[in-house]
């Protein structure tokens, strides 16, 4: 695939993520603030999140496995992932989160199971979709090309 | 901080600007960090409140301010903000992805200078040098200033400057509070903006020999003066002591719970009577605590929050004026209610004082509190201080009849499902009136109930309007507690709750909450009624009307208009209170649109368990905006809520029946 052409696929690409609500504009503000100084930014603070993520999900299972629930460790889980997820601008998990917390505080099991389930799905949805998009992102810079600027108002 | 500020206040400033940040969210710690370093300001991070207290003891003065997430596992967040305020007297800004009226409170208490929400943008971070120069300007006060200083400007000894600063400073500030002490003046003074003198750094022995000395002279007697003379260390100067004296007996307040009322100007009087309306709604947290009803902590809370605001005391009520918090509190209810308090826990009314964010609060309360003391009984409404009512609240409070409020009382305090269990629909009078529920039934929260402490400051309100104007109705309160005005109920303030109050059931919750602040079950009250013409559908569970009441956070507690709760902004359901307003229950809560409705205030009559809002369920069409208008007249507004009551706001099972309460008889 020609530069061009890839270069409007991720530009396609990154619209559909915020259209969809996959990311919302605090991923835009990262993006901005992505300079020359730091040219890895947003790929590590990315990074960084997928392995915060993946800890607060494996201590959720857990901790909801248990034949005695801990709500409030629950919570606090919840509530991280929550704060991590709207910085970096993933939206829909943090909604998930929200949601989740409403059941962790009704202390209903069941309902945080399910939401558990929720939350891990979008982030594996984003997951995915960052990773996608970063790839995009390499092969354009292999390709020789530069990454185009994308105005997207928020 | 000290001199070094020299360099800080450079050219240059706000670039330079030393600033630790704290947070066990390495994403975000990441984050942070970029942005800071983006602001031009020197960055350090840490993923430990224990390293980072370390780092800050081992070298003072190389920090200008802090920045804390609030939740951490090693160390809660608003203890580093007090270790930090207490020994070095740095900024300390709390952020949190948790936005709810509580915990935000909670850091105010706790002196945080600012609070920010996460995400947290760039924009939030540019500004936060402020801090830095106004705390250097300030010295200690507990107020904010929001003068602007100059650094040309600056003249005024920065370093922690006693509470009393004489106006002969340069003025640029308004500090008004301030006087300075003559010699301190004339040394500090040097001109511009850098920091005269050296910042004191409060060392943990010099600390213990503070506490020290302050034991032996006695707390009450501790004076600076005297505390200097004890402690005999050179160098320390009176304002030295001074200022940390205050700090330090902020924080044994909020140890305590009480007794101390946050402001020292402020609540010296604390007149038990009444409510002195005194800056501090807390002033009548007083008398409710002699009333036994409040527990000495919720009156330290509202202390605190009322010491913002000093206002007058004295049995006007109503002169609360703006606050947006108004909670009503049962206050009344506690008053009137003396032996009924049972329900209520006393902590409960309190807790509406606590919800009252110290903005409005403070008045507020008082209102309430006076009111309810004036009313006799009648649901402090809380003189919808917001201006908008001082008047209905009052009103409603004659209304409430003296055994409404007991049951208000109970109603509030118990986990009874906030729905008020009166039936009746007594109109919330929301206008200014304490929503207009009526404590009758189950009183009406106006929609404060589940506003707990919303009603603080505008701020607060601000976060349920967001919501969904409904009101979850389970915070309604009000049919629980007294404190019907403590519906501010927390969970009004979720903002992701926006749920209607339907369920009654959320109400007891909310009281809860008054009880302590913290539970802010979202059930219920988002309030909505914030400013925002919350919809507060007070679904008193018992009757299915869902109150919708846009709660229109009104100081006035009282509901003065029947506008109950509906109002919203630009919702008006006033029919939809209905249920008497129970403005005699405590008086409403008084929710204070933020701005909206002036009058609309939902004075949660919660007090009673027969107050209960009973609201219709109004879909939110109901609330028309056309409520808005601050007052309806408050005939319209009887009437439509009269007319709810026809549904069977029969005599509630609450002492009080306040069946058919005319509205009339709240003078908006």
């Amino acid at each position: 695939m020609e530069v061009g052409q890839m270069q409007r696929s991720l530009v396609d690409y990154t619209k559909s993520l915020f259209l969809e609500g996959v990311l919302d504009g605090q991923f835009l503000q990262l993006q901005q603030l992505q300079d020359d100084t730091n040219p890895d930014f947003v790929a590590e603070v990315v990074s960084l999140f997928f392995e915060d993520s993946q800890r607060l999900l494996n201590d959720l299972t857990r901790t909801l496995d248990q034949p005695n629930v801990d709500f409030k460790i629950v919570d606090a889980h919840v509530h991280q992932l929550k704060g991590s997820s709207s910085s970096i601008g993933a939206q829909r998990v943090k909604n998930s989160c929200i949601a989740f917390r409403n059941f962790c505080e009704a202390q209903n099991i069941e309902g945080c199971m399910r939401c558990l389930q929720q939350v891990k799905q979008e982030y594996l949805l984003v997951k995915n979709k960052l990773e996608t998009l970063f790839r995009l992102k390499q092969q354009i810079v292999a390709a020789g090309g530069s990454i185009p600027v994308m105005e997207l108002s928020f | 901080m000290s001199t070094a500020s020299s360099s800080v206040v450079s050219d240059q400033f706000p670039a330079g600007l030393r600033v630790l940040v704290v947070d066990d969210d390495p994403t975000c710690l990441k984050i942070l960090e970029k942005m800071l370093r983006t602001c031009l300001y020197e960055v350090t991070k840490s993923n430990r409140a224990e390293l980072a207290l370390d780092m800050l003891r081992d070298k003072r003065n190389i920090f200008d301010i802090v920045i804390s997430d609030v939740h951490m596992p090693d160390m809660d967040g608003f203890k580093l903000l007090e270790q930090v305020g207490l020994e070095m007297d740095l900024p300390v800004i709390m952020m949190s992805a948790d936005d709810s009226k509580h915990v935000v409170m909670k850091g105010v208490t706790h002196g945080a200078c600012d609070y920010l929400i996460k995400p947290v943008r760039i924009e939030a971070l540019k500004n936060i040098w402020q801090h830095v120069v106004r705390k250097r300007k300030n010295g200690w006060k507990e107020i904010e200033q929001s003068g602007s200083v100059d650094e040309g400007d600056r003249q005024q000894k920065p370093s922690e400057d006693v509470d009393y600063s004489s106006s002969a400073n340069e003025g640029n500030w308004r500090s008004s509070k301030r006087r300075k002490d003559e010699e301190d003046e004339a040394d500090d003074r040097d001109d511009s903006s850098t920091l005269k003198k050296p910042r004191v750094v409060w060392s943990v022995e010099l600390h213990q020999q503070f506490v020290a000395a302050v034991n032996q002279l006695g707390i009450d007697k501790a004076v600076p003066k005297k505390i200097l003379e004890l402690m005999n260390v050179p160098g320390l100067t009176r304002e030295n002591v001074a200022s940390h004296l205050q700090k330090y007996r902020l924080y044994l307040r909020r140890l305590s719970g009480v007794s101390q009322h946050s402001c020292n100007s402020f609540i010296s009087p604390q007149d038990a009577s009444y409510g002195p309306l005194s800056p501090l709604n807390g002033l009548d947290l007083q008398t409710f605590a002699a009333t036994g009803h409040i527990p000495a902590q919720s009156l330290a809370t509202l202390q605190a929050a009322g010491l913002s605001r000093s206002t007058a005391k004295s049995g006007m009520p109503m002169p609360l004026v703006e606050q947006r918090n108004l909670f009503s509190f049962d206050n009344a209810k506690l008053r009137f209610g003396d032996g009924q308090p049972q329900h209520m826990n006393s902590g409960k009314q309190m807790n509406l004082l606590h919800g009252i964010p110290t903005n409005m609060e403070p008045k507020q309360l008082v209102n309430l509190h006076h009111s309810a003391q004036s009313l006799g009984g009648m649901n402090m409404q809380v003189s919808p201080h917001g201006g908008h009512n001082g008047q209905s609240s009052s009103i409603l409070m004659q209304m409430s009849q003296p055994q409404a409020r007991g049951q208000i009382l109970n109603e509030t305090t118990g986990g009874q499902v906030a729905r008020l269990p009166t039936s009746t629909g007594q109109p919330i009078l929301s206008n200014g009136i304490a929503g207009g529920v009526l404590a009758r039934n189950g009183i009406v929260e106006n929609g404060r109930a589940g506003y707990n402490q919303v009603p603080q400051t505008s701020s607060m309100l601000n976060f349920p309007l967001n919501h969904a104007p409904e009101l979850p109705g389970n915070s309604f309160p009000l049919g629980s507690s007294p404190g019907i005005s403590a519906i501010t109920s927390k969970g009004g303030f979720h903002e992701d709750a926006n749920s209607d109050i339907k369920g009654s059931a959320g109400f007891i919750q909310s009281y809860d909450i008054f009880n302590d602040l913290q539970q802010h079950k979202p059930n219920g009250w988002e309030l909505q009624n914030v400013g925002v013409g919350v919809g507060l559908t007070f679904d008193a569970s018992q009757h299915s009307n869902s109150l919708r009441s846009n709660i229109d956070v009104a100081p006035s507690v009282l509901i003065n208009q029947s506008y109950s709760s509906s109002q919203r902004n630009g919702q008006n359901s006033n029919a939809t209170v209905t249920g008497k307003a129970i403005f005699s229950v405590g008086e409403g809560i008084e929710h204070r649109n933020n701005g909206q409705n002036v009058g609309q205030h939902m004075n949660n009559l919660l007090g009673d368990n027969s107050m209960r809002i009973k609201t219709e369920r109004v879909p939110d069409t109901i609330f028309q905006p056309a409520l808005f208008p601050q007052h309806f007249g408050q005939e319209d507004l009887m009437s439509a809520l009269l007319k709810q009551q026809q549904d069977g706001i029969g005599p509630a099972e609450n002492e009080f029946d306040f069946d058919g309460y005319p509205l009339d008889n709240i003078p908006v």
